[in-house]
């Protein structure tokens, strides 16, 4: 396997890894942050306890005319005039807790926790997507330079120069029609999978870049020569020696990623051009509530508030990753525009 | 530098050719449904002889290279129209366009004046208190959803205290003032954003900076500290916001304009896309995203120039990106 070269002149303190994890547990901050994002985690995955044992309701079910009993007293669900009611925190014995979402009078928490399901799933695994194709482009294009490399870089340079919100909506809208079929894969136009593999798309020029540059380095390395040396094909030169010394960016990418996809999510999905009704995530029920704004604000200000902590704890957690795997990296991932701090400035 | 340029144009018209093809394969050949029902979005559905007309309009029978050329005749020629509303999409593009610029340049300014303000602070006080409530700012200003603050300023600043309109656009030539007084809401939303990103960009250069050979020589000359702060460390350091400036002012009206613009109700070019999401008709999606990506290829590669032209080591070593 591929040890650094001199392991024995190492400082006391052990591996690279024991190293960053002990720099990481300093940083009360960034543990805080992934405290933070743990438990957003476990309120999405409790979300069909909470409807099952304490909403007893679904998070498409409506109840538009019903009334429920709060305190003893009787109240509209949705008033005539088309108000929803605003939270009631467990008077009427949780249901209800946050109110209804509108109209339809579905349960505002139930959709919350269930929607807050549907955000991070779809941001996990699009970030999971983009990081499967960026090291794979990355690898590809700067191991073997030449042909492979200009092909690979000029199709990013394409992607690059749509905006990716943008590139998000045209994809959502084109495929929203009609839906997707590349060979056997088949998907319908309301299918969660269709915002997934967009977001996953989209950012994947952002990460394979600097992916790509670290490989262009580390491939003048000895280790890579010593390994060619030893009869090391292309494959296991980019599999064993190089992918192992890309884990520490990875990583942080990878956290960053999650984030913003998150971001564009809620976007797209507040334009309608992600996820689809009856559908809820954090973006559809802000896109829902901002109708409402001006009677109902909770309803766009408490999904808007699940994003911003969660986009929050990872962006501080990323940061905090970064400077214990390695203190004096540069790459960072803007949040929004997905844009790079220049590249290698300095190295 | 003539050579430069002429490289730099060059590579930029392959780009754009390289964004009419993607835009034909997003729209024309990824999707699995039948392309004319696409197009006329919702109207398509109760309304077959429409189907057929935009069968021929667009020659969905032929090969794909004459597809593509009716295609860019359409978006270039002006005949795109949009199937819900009848209207020619380029001519309610150009309409659009004073808006979206108004809140576009008016959000930079902020944007770029806050975010080395902030930033400046931040690297002078680091470490200190100063510089970790504006990192702490910085970081939520980053992660903060652009239609989640826009409802904040709307509930609180338009509603509760009724301190401003709740949207709407007057052209700058009609009332320069109203012009400002309504757009003062969708700038401070759209550059949130960036402020929080310049300023910790700034901030990490700055530090960067601070160690180079060129501030003890400064400083060796007798500079006091502020000058040589100023007119060594931030000037340098300054160079790189303007690299990102060159790719994020297209970033903003490909992504956050559209936002703010449906948000606060700027009869811009993003609300215009907004809509037409809203309603799936695709011709006005497909010209905005063409026009965005143009202008942003456009933007980057004259800002190249412009940056090689300052400064000779980028002419000589390539293409800077």
């Amino acid at each position: 396997m591929a040890s650094p070269p001199n392991a024995e002149s190492r400082p006391k303190g052990g591996s690279p890894w024991g190293l960053a994890l002990r720099r990481l547990r300093r940083n009360r901050i960034a543990l805080g942050s992934l405290g933070l994002f743990v438990l957003i985690v476990a309120f999405a995955l409790a979300a069909p306890l909470w409807a099952d044992r304490v909403a007893h309701t679904g998070p498409n079910a409506t109840h538009t005319l019903e009334r429920i009993t709060i305190d003893g007293e009787r109240r509209d669900v949705v008033s005539p005039d088309g108000t929803p009611i605003g939270p009631v925190w467990l008077g009427a014995g949780g249901r209800f807790f946050l109110g209804a979402d509108g109209r339809l009078g579905r349960d505002e928490m139930v959709r919350l926790m269930y929607g807050g399901r549907t955000s991070l799933f779809v941001s996990l695994v699009a970030a999971l997507i983009t990081t499967l194709l960026a090291v794979s482009l990355g690898l590809l294009a700067g191991y073997f330079r030449g042909p492979t490399d200009a092909v690979i870089s000029r199709l990013l340079d394409v992607i690059w120069a749509f905006p990716v919100l943008l590139l998000g909506i045209a994809l959502g809208t084109a495929l929203a029609v009609g839906g997707l079929q590349i060979g056997p894969l088949s998907l319908s136009s309301g299918s969660i999978w269709i915002p997934i593999l967009i977001i996953g798309f989209v950012y994947t020029p952002y990460m394979a870049r600097p992916i790509r540059g670290e490989v262009l380095v580390l491939r003048e390395k000895e280790f890579v020569e010593a390994a060619v040396a030893q009869g090391a094909g292309a494959l296991r030169v980019m599999l064993g020696e190089l992918l192992p010394n890309l884990w520490s960016t990875i990583i942080v990418f990878f956290t960053l990623n999650i984030a913003n996809n998150m971001l564009l999510e809620s976007a797209l999905s507040f334009l309608g051009a992600g996820v689809q009704p009856p559908n809820s995530s954090w973006g559809t029920m802000i896109s829902t509530g901002i109708g409402l704004i001006y009677s109902a604000p909770l309803l766009t200000i408490i999904p808007g508030t699940m994003i911003l902590l969660t986009v929050l704890s990872l962006n501080v957690f990323g940061d905090g990753l970064r400077d214990a795997l390695d203190p004096r990296s540069r790459v960072r991932l803007e949040a929004h525009a997905g844009s790079f701090e220049p590249e290698e400035k300095s190295a | 530098m003539a050579r430069f340029a002429a490289r730099r144009l060059l590579g930029m018209l392959l780009v754009l050719f390289a964004v009419t093809v993607i835009v034909f394969l997003i729209f024309n050949v990824i999707p699995s449904s039948d392309p004319a029902a696409r197009i006329a979005g919702q109207r398509g559905a109760t309304d077959p002889q429409l189907i057929a007309n935009i069968n021929r309009e667009w020659g969905f029978d032929e090969s794909l290279p004459v597809q593509y050329g009716r295609m860019m005749m359409k978006v270039f020629g002006g005949d795109l129209i949009s199937y819900t509303t009848r209207q020619g999409v380029d001519e309610q593009i150009w309409e659009g366009v004073p808006a979206t610029f108004s809140l576009c340049i008016g959000a930079a300014v902020i944007w770029l004046s806050l975010g080395v303000l902030f930033g400046y602070l931040s690297a002078v006080r680091a470490g200190g208190l100063t510089d970790r409530a504006l990192t702490i700012l910085a970081l939520v200003g980053i992660s903060m959803p652009v239609f989640w603050l826009a409802a904040i300023f709307l509930y609180y600043l338009t509603f509760k205290v009724e301190l401003f309109p709740s949207g709407g656009y007057v052209p700058l030539t009609q009332n320069p003032l109203d012009w400002a007084y309504h757009l003062v809401l969708p700038w401070l939303t759209l550059a949130v954003i960036f402020v929080g990103f310049y300023s910790r960009v700034l901030r990490s250069n700055m530090l960067d900076a601070m160690n180079e050979d060129y501030v003890r020589t400064a400083r060796a000359k007798g500079l006091s500290d502020r000058q040589v702060r100023t007119r060594h460390v931030l000037r340098n350091s300054l160079i790189p916001i303007v690299t990102l400036f060159g790719l994020d002012f297209g970033v903003a009206i490909g992504g956050g304009a559209i936002l703010t613009e449906s948000i606060f109700n700027l009869q811009g070019v993003g609300q215009y896309a907004a809509e037409a999401i809203a309603n799936l008709d695709l011709p006005p999606i497909m010209a905005v995203t063409m026009f965005a990506a143009f202008f942003i290829v456009l933007f980057n590669a004259l800002v190249d120039i412009a940056y090689a032209w300052l400064d000779p080591r980028i002419r000589l070593e390539g293409p800077a990106r």
